[in-house]
Parts: structure tokens; C-alpha cells; sequence
């Protein structure tokens, strides 16, 4: 009852609570270390994708090449076909009058109304109107396309650019339609002004949801600041990277009426954004970087309008202008992969430790919600650049790690099972040819040995394995369990296993090609046109489809039997069900 | 034979804890030439942590399945860093380290209903909750304090909104369903 036993229980129980904070805390360590281990594997599983898709689109772009090396010969078999690939040109003559003024703008229309000439008058209107979700009308659209592109030809390959103690100038990276990038951007930093200097280095578009309308929005703010806003091409501006990420879907969905006036017209306006920004003469700004085969004399020669893709070679009649493009076709085709994040924080860099190249990317949430931020450069004149970064959120306070982990790994892992899925038969012969004993088991390093190989994606697979296989008792994994809650929903029943496998895994390939030959945009080919690009395609991918399946396939496709095939309607068919959530169609985003 | 044997069961398994080492390894090696970075500042891929101190190198470790404290971790640290510290940790002497403690199974993760038990003595009057300001004393003055990074992240999870408190026994299920 006296002092000591007090002292002492006292004692003991501290004793106990700091051994109980103790486990907790450690508890707590492992689980939060675990959780982000999860993150970045997830983070790891979307750039192996990425960069293994930017390799697909080598192969692509090759297919293109070959075509055009073989044109003589498809020119006899098809000359039509040719002219419709190879001959896709503006039609120049059409007064843009006609354009534009077939399009009006009905009373009953809410959303903003540029009055050109424009003033910063009209990018306020611009960024309210984009924030209160309204579409800008296809009238002004085109008009500012029409007018882009107009004072766009009469810039230089590179622009030149000063900054002086009083000016400085923004850089900012890809942003790939994330508006919301944008928005943080101009809160953060000031809408573009004649005091308030920004370079956008390409990538605007495709990805994100509202690429029309940061497109409008940056030309805009070109038009009224042409000396403060200054825009270089991105490997994204082109049609055909459009195709295959998402913004001329865009485009067809908010504007169903004009929607392929805008898509010719953008399709040229690309061609004469310029290459690049030289800030003090010191400075050179473009994307995608450079490499060792540079050369920037050649650069500020070649005429610019004439690459139309970074997937389809220059085509130009004129053979001495030629060499000139031919040259550069092989630094443009192969776009250095860039960094997705600038990892200084928001103070300033030593000189030495940016010497020669940095890498700015300023969409945040690139891959997923919480996956990266994006940041910005502020540049002036000597001095050290600085470094700004920010994410966009959703919720007003950021939801718990582990919520946004799960997000994320969900993601990742969705898209990695869509791969293997694209992969199966090939992936299955490979898990036997090392199950010797036909058990349907192989031990770990054999199964990841197998995936890694097969797939082509340098991934932590067994890390991994727990989310794409069922593992039995001795630590083997029964293989076949990869495709078990996964397969791709076969539009034709009868339709063979490999050649729908075969489909879907070039579908984003096949719908570049389609939507090239089909050059009015109707959504409609011929039967003759999809046998012979089937044709070429199976011979330059060595593809083993007989031609008779295809053939059976697309008479199937051919509903209307009208002899044309909506290839639209047909690659959408082949869509991969997750048995184990809701599909939801809208997020089939791959396609 | 049996000796044989089991030298070439123990091979295979250190050559798998070997591969699993390197992908955990690899996937926080940034510049991929086989170091990683002891302390990270403000890491741009982990939204988690706005400012402050972290630990890859300790991250990984866990990611591997142990549960080091503080102290262990600082030691193991200290065991495969340079003798010159360069803030970088090379894989050449990380990896014999790492595979040691798999092998010796050292720093085995907490079962749950320890975890339950370290609540429950915690919450002495055996409400079934802790309140937000317990939980923050404990975890920040007791024991190996939390950073306020650490404290943030695990009170956004932890900490029921309504009633600002945490009922621990929930917080806990969660958790290991979220594992599973």
C-alpha cells in the first residue's frame, strides 16, 4: 500500500505500454513498407507496358515502311488502296470560308463564343466555360484550327526565345489532356500573358479526357500571345498516335456532326508546329530529347509540314527534297522513351547536377489516380532553374494509401492480365515445353522464367504471382491457373481460339490501318480492302492465320452483307471480361 | 545422399530468396545500375510522403516480409552500407546480407492477435476504442516515435470519422483483409 508497490505497478505498466506501442509501431512500419512496395510494383507494371507498347508501334511504323517499299507492287495489285493510304493531303484549295460557314452555331448554344481577332478576353471565357464542363462549338473549333494553322506556317522550324532578368519563362511537359494538370498549372503560376512566358513542349493531347480542350486553350492562347505562348510538336500530335490513344475518339464523341471536319483539318494543323524552342541561344526545348545523330542544321532545314506521322514515312514526289526528310525520318521515328517525373523537389538544383538534359512531364496521375506528380521549370536567363511540383486530386483531402494502392494495383493488374491473355497460346506452349511430366505444375523460376520471355516485360513476377496464379501446397504453381478468371469475349462463336487471340492482340495495330485506308472516315472498308491489308499485314507480322479464316470471319462482320465491314464495330467486339468484376466498357480505354 | 540432398534442396532455396532479393531490389533502383538510395527526400513516387526521410533500403527489407524495429533496421543498414557512406547501398553487399536473414528467418512479422493484445493494453479501460489523442501519444512519445508523416498516414486510415476515435478490433480486420 505505500509508495513502492505504487511505483513499481506504476513501472510495470508503462513497461507494458511502451511494449505494446512498440508492436504497434512496428506492426505498422511493415504494413505501410509493404503497401508501398505494392505501389511501385504497380508503378513498374505500367511503364513495362508503356514501353513495351512504344516498341509495338516500331513495328508498326515498320509495316508502313514496307508497304511504301512495296508500293509498286500493291500498285498493281490495288491501286486504289495505295491512293487511299499514300494520298492523304489536305485539299489545300478548300476555302476555309466553306468550312466554317457550313457550320452554325444555333441560338440555343451555351457554351462560349469567341470573337475573333481573339484577346485574353477570350481565354478567360475559354478556361470558365472549360471548368463549368461546356464543349466548345465545332464553329470555333475550326476557326481556330484555321487561324493555328495560318500563323503556324509562318514560324520557323525553331522558335527563337529571350529571357531577360524581369521575364522569365515557364516550361511545361507532357500533359495529355489532363486539364485539371492545366488548371493547377494556371492557379499556380498565371495564365499565359505578355508578362508571363510558357512553353508547352509537346504531348497535349491523347490519354486524357480533355484533350480538345487544352488543344483549345493552348492555340488560343498562341493566337492572342504568339510571342509569349510558345508550342512545339509532340510525338502525340499526329493522327495516327491519335488513333491508337484516344483523342480522335474524342473528337467523334463530343462533336458527332463535325467531329471528321475537325480530324482533317487537325490532321495538317500538327504538321506546322514547330520542332522545338531555343531559349538565349543556349537552350533548346523539344520533345522526346535528342541523340547522338542530332543535328540541328538539318533540323532547321527540313520542311516540317511534310511528316505527317511518326508511324508513316515522309511521301514526297519531289526526290531531292527528299534525302533531306529521309534523313530525319530516323531520328523521328524512334522517340527516346522520356522520364515521367522530375524527382528534385521545389527548390533549387545546383548548376552542376543539370548541366545537360532534364526531362519535365506535367501530367500528374499519368498511369492512375496517385501514381506520380508532374512539375514545371521556371527559367530565366542565368540563373539556376527551379523546379515546381503538384498533383491533382479528386476528393478534397486525399483518400487513405491504402485505398489509393488498391486503386492502383487493381489497375495495373487488370492491364498486365489483358497482356497475358493477348499472349495465351504462346504462353501456354511455353509452360509446357518445361513441364516435362505434363503435371500442369512448374516451380517458380520456371513460371517466371517462362512469363518474362514469352511477354517481353521485365516485371518482379514473383512478386507478383500471388494476383495471377494459384500456388498448391509445395510452393508450385499450377500454370494454367493465369487464365482462369480471364477471357476475351468472341464476338462469332464458331470463331477459332488463336485467330480471335490473333485479333485482339494487334487490334490497336489493325485500327490505325483501317482508319488510314478508310480516309473519308466512314467507318466503312470493302471487303477487298480488308483481304488485301489482311494479306499484307499477316505476311509482314508472320502471323499464321490462314486467309480463309479471315475470310470467314469478316463475312460474319459483314451484317449488313452489303460487301463493307464496320471495323469499328468489329475490333470493339474483342473485349476481355474479368469474371471476377463488372466489366465496364467505358474503361476499355485500349482501344 | 541425404546430406547431398539436402545441400541441393538448400541451394535451390537460397538461389530462389536470391531471386526474389534482386526483383525487390530492382524495382526501387531508380538508375538501374544496381545501388539504391539509403534515404530518399520527397520521393515523386510516393504521394504518401510530402517531405522528410525514408527509407528504401528499409522497404524493401519489409517488402521481403520482415519486421525489423528501428534499432534492428539501423543495424542492418549500417551492416551493408559503404564504409564511407555515400547514401547508397550496392546490391553486392546487400544480397549475402539479405539472403542471412531470410534463411535465419529473422525478424518474423507480428501475428494479429499480438497486435490485438497491444491495443487492448493500451486501452486500459476496455472500451474497444483508443481516441485519436491516445493514439497520437502512444505512437509519437512511447516506444520508437512516429515521424508526423507516419502519424498522418496511419491516423487517415485508422481514425473513424464519426466518432473520431479508433476502434482498433475493425481497424485491424481491415487491415489484414487489405493483405490478403
Amino acid at each position: 500500500m505505500g509508495c513502492g508497490t505504487s511505483s513499481s505497478t506504476k513501472d510495470r505498466k508503462s513497461e507494458k505500454a511502451l511494449k505494446a506501442a512498440l508492436v504497434i509501431q512496428n506492426w505498422y512500419r511493415g504494413y505501410s513498407a509493404r503497401l508501398k512496395a505494392r505501389q511501385r510494383y504497380a508503378l513498374t507494371i505500367f511503364q513495362s507496358i508503356e514501353y513495351a507498347d512504344e516498341q509495338g508501334q516500331l513495328q508498326l511504323s515498320n509495316f508502313f515502311s514496307f508497304m511504301l517499299e512495296n508500293y509498286t507492287q500493291i500498285h498493281e495489285k490495288d491501286p486504289e488502296l495505295v491512293a487511299r493510304l499514300f494520298g492523304r493531303t489536305l485539299q489545300d484549295s478548300k476555302d476555309r470560308q466553306e468550312y466554317v460557314s457550313f457550320v452554325d452555331v444555333p441560338d440555343s448554344y451555351n457554351g462560349p463564343r469567341l470573337q475573333f481577332p481573339l484577346t485574353f478576353t477570350d481565354i478567360d471565357l475559354l478556361v470558365e466555360a472549360f471548368k463549368q464542363q461546356q464543349i466548345l462549338h465545332a464553329h470555333y473549333v475550326l476557326e481556330v484550327l484555321f487561324e493555328t494553322k495560318r500563323v503556324l506556317k509562318q514560324m520557323p522550324n525553331f522558335t527563337q526565345v529571350k529571357t531577360s532578368p524581369t521575364k522569365e519563362i515557364t516550361i511545361c511537359g507532357d500533359l495529355h489532356g489532363k486539364l485539371d494538370d492545366l488548371f493547377l498549372i494556371f492557379y499556380k503560376n498565371g495564365l499565359p500573358s505578355g508578362s508571363n512566358s510558357y512553353i508547352f513542349n509537346g504531348d497535349f493531347v491523347d490519354r486524357g479526357k480533355h484533350s480538345m480542350e487544352i488543344l483549345m486553350i493552348l492555340f488560343v492562347s498562341f493566337l492572342v500571345y504568339p510571342n509569349d505562348l510558345h508550342l512545339n510538336r509532340g510525338n502525340h500530335e499526329d493522327f495516327m498516335m491519335n488513333l491508337r490513344y484516344g483523342f480522335t475518339k474524342e473528337i467523334l464523341h463530343k462533336y458527332k456532326l463535325h467531329g471528321k471536319k475537325i480530324l482533317q483539318i487537325l490532321e495538317d494543323v500538327y504538321t506546322w508546329l514547330p520542332i522545338g524552342t531555343i531559349i538565349d541561344n543556349e537552350i533548346l526545348v523539344i520533345h522526346g530529347g535528342i541523340s547522338e545523330s542530332t543535328d540541328l542544321n538539318l533540323l532547321h532545314r527540313i520542311e516540317r509540314h511534310k511528316m505527317k506521322s511518326v508511324l508513316m514515312p515522309p511521301i514526297s514526289i519531289d526526290e531531292d527534297q527528299d534525302t533531306d526528310l529521309k534523313k530525319t525520318k530516323t531520328g523521328a521515328n524512334v522517340v527516346p522513351r522520356e522520364g515521367k517525373t522530375n524527382e528534385s523537389p521545389s527548390e533549387q538544383l545546383p548548376k552542376h547536377e543539370w548541366e545537360q538534359v532534364v526531362t519535365v512531364f506535367s501530367a500528374s496521375n499519368y498511369y492512375e489516380e496517385g501514381s506520380n506528380r508532374g512539375a514545371y521549370i521556371k527559367l530565366c536567363c542565368d540563373m539556376t532553374p527551379r523546379f515546381f511540383q503538384y498533383q491533382v486530386t479528386r476528393a478534397t483531402c486525399l483518400r487513405p494509401l491504402y485505398q489509393r494502392v488498391n486503386t492502383m494495383e487493381s489497375s495495373a493488374i487488370r492491364i498486365l492480365k489483358e497482356r497475358m491473355l493477348s499472349r495465351k497460346t504462346d504462353l501456354i506452349r511455353a509452360f509446357q515445353l518445361q513441364d516435362r511430366s505434363k503435371s500442369g505444375k512448374l516451380s517458380m523460376g520456371q513460371w517466371a522464367f517462362s512469363m518474362e520471355n514469352t511477354l517481353g516485360l521485365n516485371l518482379p513476377w514473383r512478386s507478383l504471382s500471388p494476383h495471377l496464379v494459384t500456388t498448391d501446397k509445395n510452393g508450385n504453381i499450377n500454370y494454367m491457373s493465369t487464365f482462369q478468371d480471364i477471357h476475351i469475349q468472341k464476338p462469332v462463336k464458331e470463331a477459332q481460339s488463336t485467330l480471335i487471340e490473333t485479333l485482339y492482340r494487334y487490334r490497336s495495330d489493325l485500327q490505325i490501318i483501317f482508319n488510314v485506308i478508310d480516309s473519308d472516315h466512314s467507318g466503312l472498308i470493302s471487303m477487298e480492302e480488308f483481304r488485301a491489308m489482311w494479306k499484307l499485314f499477316n505476311s509482314h507480322y508472320s502471323i499464321h492465320i490462314e486467309d480463309f479464316q479471315v475470310d470467314e470471319l469478316a463475312e460474319r462482320m459483314d451484317l449488313n452483307k452489303d460487301g463493307s465491314i464496320d471495323f469499328n464495330e468489329f475490333l470493339k467486339a474483342f473485349y476481355v471480361v474479368h469474371k471476377l468484376e463488372k466489366l465496364n466498357k467505358s474503361d476499355a480505354n485500349l482501344l | 545422399m541425404a546430406d547431398d540432398k539436402e545441400r541441393e534442396g538448400t541451394e535451390l532455396v537460397v538461389a530462389e530468396y536470391h531471386r526474389k532479393i534482386k526483383e525487390a531490389f530492382e524495382v526501387f533502383d531508380h538508375e538501374a545500375n544496381n545501388t539504391v538510395d539509403v534515404r530518399i527526400k520527397a520521393g515523386a513516387f510516393l504521394p504518401g510522403l510530402s517531405s522528410g526521410v525514408s527509407r528504401e533500403i528499409g522497404t524493401i527489407i519489409r517488402s521481403l516480409g520482415c519486421c525489423p524495429s528501428e534499432g534492428e533496421l539501423h543495424d542492418l543498414i549500417a551492416e551493408v552500407e559503404e564504409e564511407e557512406p555515400t547514401g547508397y547501398i550496392r546490391y553486392e553487399k546487400f544480397l549475402p546480407v539479405m539472403t542471412e536473414v531470410l534463411l535465419e528467418r529473422r525478424y518474423r512479422p507480428i501475428p494479429e492477435d499480438t497486435l490485438l493484445r497491444a491495443f487492448e493494453v493500451l486501452d486500459s479501460s476496455k472500451r474497444g476504442f483508443l481516441t485519436r489523442e491516445e493514439l497520437i501519444k502512444y505512437m509519437t512519445e512511447e516506444g520508437e516515435p512516429f515521424s508526423q508523416e507516419e502519424m498522418e498516414e496511419m491516423l487517415s486510415a485508422a481514425v473513424d470519422p464519426e466518432s473520431n476515435s479508433i476502434h482498433y478490433k475493425d481497424y485491424i480486420a481491415m487491415m489484414v483483409v487489405d493483405e490478403s
